[in-house]
């Protein structure tokens, strides 16, 4: 998780769905926005999840009616019986009808800003101004999903029964409809944000929301600087680039990849270097190079890797 | 109180800053306990317990985000420790998110929309709502005049058997029929319950349309209104016109001011899409969809009312008076909520 989540920092920066952000503060805060795949994973893992959810409930409200009235298989017309089944069945549809738009909204007001299904891929909600979420933003983006993802559904249901039974149900307002309804299905892929027409619409947008661990300081390690003595020419070799690299093969701590790398260091810098004692060595290079770098940062003069 | 493995960690400050040999490094030193202590609040912010966070952790939380935000901002110019900075990137962004975060939950939302927040989005967009009703009323008036003046209009309005036998020249009988109550009252909930997710589903189509600048929803109300109006005329030319109207307007007067809401919401997007003034188009959209947003959740509420309604009163109450009068008492209190609710004060903090 740790050093993963460094690099995963790192190639996000790089990446083309890689934002600044600027809060009231003033203050950039670079921000990642979700790909489609991961908002389509986690649109998939919330429709199971509801359609779970629907299912148990219906479930327990047929046990529940099933209970009151008794089974009569012979005649089914027989059971409808009574205010009260009448009253628990109205209940279920209204019940299910909150849970269908209630589930998205709920969750995505909460704390995290993300429903499970986002939560578990690592997405979560946010002002595209870098400002407040409000509520009505929530509501807003939620609302539209009706037309982006429920009615569409509908349609093409409705058209699969068509094409199989050979009737014409739904005619011709029924695909031009349809054919409208997919343009709001498909806005995802034609905006390089990947926002849905609910975004749109509510100022919104989906980013991953990734948690890191603060790792140990790097200089706290015995201060080597009289045994390896560096000079200017050996610590000009390297950039910033390599100081991270270097950075994580330490944090990782694995005897292989200290021993490469020193030997990598130690011919570019025409070092000899004696067994067992590539961390010592890793630790006051790195010691030293960051200190370097560091040095010419505070004047202004940046190094990105050892080519420039 | 707490079990002892669900007591928090003590941060505890570093043994010795200036141990440290990196100057990047005593930076972050003497600061990582104040990080420590936002990633601690936010932890328990995240976790929806806000309760296990101290009042003095709380009161400084405003403080420790911006220390934090400002430590983010002289590490990236002074440091080069990537992991350090990618942890103060992530706190920093875990904290905008809880400080910029919704304020309030579905409940508290609904308690603000139904005191006051729905009127107040409802009379912000009365032009897309007169724009609508002028459109509807006109699409009436042209249905009854179409089919008055050439009676096979009213089957190029409602094609094959979509009337229900309420066709021009029918047996009165047969209409009269067509509007009395059921026979007996069981089943009518589940019937209606199942009513208002057909009817939602209509009115959130109209609010789609609405984003290709309005026209089409405006269209389909025509064509909507001009079936209410042919089918008016049919009622009225056989004598049972007012009957006809009691019968519609005792969930209609609902329904019909969901589907009037609805469409106007969709159009005060389209509209703003298409003449945004002087802010940017996506700026517009912003404000205008959250505020069409607001009346559309008003309208699946108006839509469950007109559910009820339909399954219930209409079928029951079968007294042209007494159909008026419950439709006539909802007309009133939708409108009277409309005009005269007063938008919610701003909750203070």
């Amino acid at each position: 998780m740790s050093i993963s989540s460094v690099q995963q920092a790192q190639d996000a920066r790089l990446s083309k769905r890689a934002r600044m952000l600027v809060t009231p503060e003033g203050l950039a805060l670079p921000l990642t926005v979700g790909s489609r795949g991961a908002r389509f994973g986690a649109l998939a893992l919330d429709m199971m999840i509801l359609t779970v959810g629907i299912v148990v409930v219906q479930v327990l409200f047929s046990v529940l009616i099933l209970s009151i009235t008794g089974v009569n298989i012979d005649n089914p017309e027989a059971n409808d019986a009574g205010p009260l089944v009448e009253l628990i069945s109205v209940a279920g549809i209204v019940l299910l009808f909150l849970i269908r738009y209630g589930y998205f909204i709920y969750f995505e007001l909460g704390p995290r800003g993300a429903t499970p299904g986002k939560r578990m891929v690592g997405l979560r909600v946010a002002a595209r101004d870098g400002g407040q979420l409000t509520a009505e933003m929530v509501i807003a983006r939620n609302l539209v999903r009706d037309i982006e993802i429920y009615l569409p559904l509908t349609f093409l249901v409705l058209k699969l029964v068509e094409a199989m039974s050979g009737e014409d149900l739904a005619g011709v307002s029924g695909t031009v409809a349809f054919v409208w309804l997919a343009l709001f299905m498909l806005f995802p892929l034609f905006n390089k944000d990947s926002l849905r027409a609910g975004d749109l619409v509510a100022g919104t947008w989906v980013v991953e929301s990734r948690q890191a661990k603060l790792q140990h300081a790097m200089s706290l390690a015995p201060d080597r600087s009289t045994d390896y003595r560096f000079g200017d020419a050996e610590l000009s070799v390297y950039g910033e680039h390599e100081l991270q690299v270097l950075e994580g093969v330490l944090r990782q701590s694995r005897p292989e990849a200290l021993r490469e790398v020193a030997e990598a260091i130690t011919a570019k810098i025409g070092w000899q270097l004696g067994q067992g004692d590539e961390r010592e060595f890793l630790e006051a290079f790195y010691a030293a190079l960051r200190g370097h770098l560091e040095g010419r940062m505070r004047f202004g003069q940046r190094k990105k890797d050892k080519y420039s | 109180m707490a079990l002892p493995f669900f007591s928090k960690s003590e941060i505890v400050a570093p043994a010795d800053i200036s141990a440290a040999s990196l100057r990047s490094d005593r930076f972050r030193l003497e600061r990582e306990v104040d990080w420590q202590r936002l990633e601690a609040i936010v932890t328990a912010l995240e976790k929806n317990r806000p309760r296990s966070i101290s009042d003095d952790d709380l009161l400084e939380l405003p403080v420790l985000y911006r220390k934090t935000a400002s430590s983010l901002a002289v590490a990236r110019e002074t440091s080069l420790d990537a992991a350090t900075l990618a942890y103060l990137e992530a706190l920093v962004r875990r904290a905008w998110f809880q400080i910029y975060g919704p304020r309030i939950g579905l409940f508290g939302w609904l308690r603000r929309f139904l005191g006051g927040g729905w009127s107040a989005a409802v009379r912000s967009i009365w032009l897309d709502i007169c724009i609508t009703f002028v459109v509807m009323v006109a699409g009436g008036v042209v249905g009854w005049l179409l089919v008055e003046q050439d009676e096979s209009w009213f089957y190029s309005l409602l094609p094959g058997d979509s009337a229900g036998g309420r066709v021009p020249g029918a047996d009165p009988a047969v209409l009269r029929e067509t509007i009395s109550t059921a026979d007996g009252s069981s089943g009518l909930g589940v019937f209606a319950a199942s009513l208002f997710s057909h009817n939602t589903a209509v009115t959130v189509m109209y609010f789609a349309l609405g984003f290709a600048f309005g026209i089409p929803t405006l269209l389909l109300e025509l064509w909507f209104m001009a079936t209410i109006g042919a089918m008016l005329w049919v009622f009225f030319d056989a004598g049972m016109g007012w009957d006809f109207v009691a019968w519609l307007s005792i969930h209609g007067t609902t329904e019909l001011g969901a589907a009037l809401l609805g469409s106007a919401a969709g159009l005060h997007i389209g509209r703003t899409m298409a003449f945004p003034g002087d802010r940017t188009v996506m700026g517009a959209m912003r404000t205008a969809g959250v505020r069409a947003a607001q009346v559309m959740a008003g309208c699946t509420i108006m839509l469950i009312i007109a559910g009820m309604l339909e399954g219930f009163a209409r079928q029951l109450v079968g007294d042209t008076l007494a159909r008026f009068t419950i439709g006539g008492i909802m007309l009133a209190f939708w409108v009277l909520y409309f005009v005269a609710m007063p938008r919610p004060r701003e909750h203070l903090a």
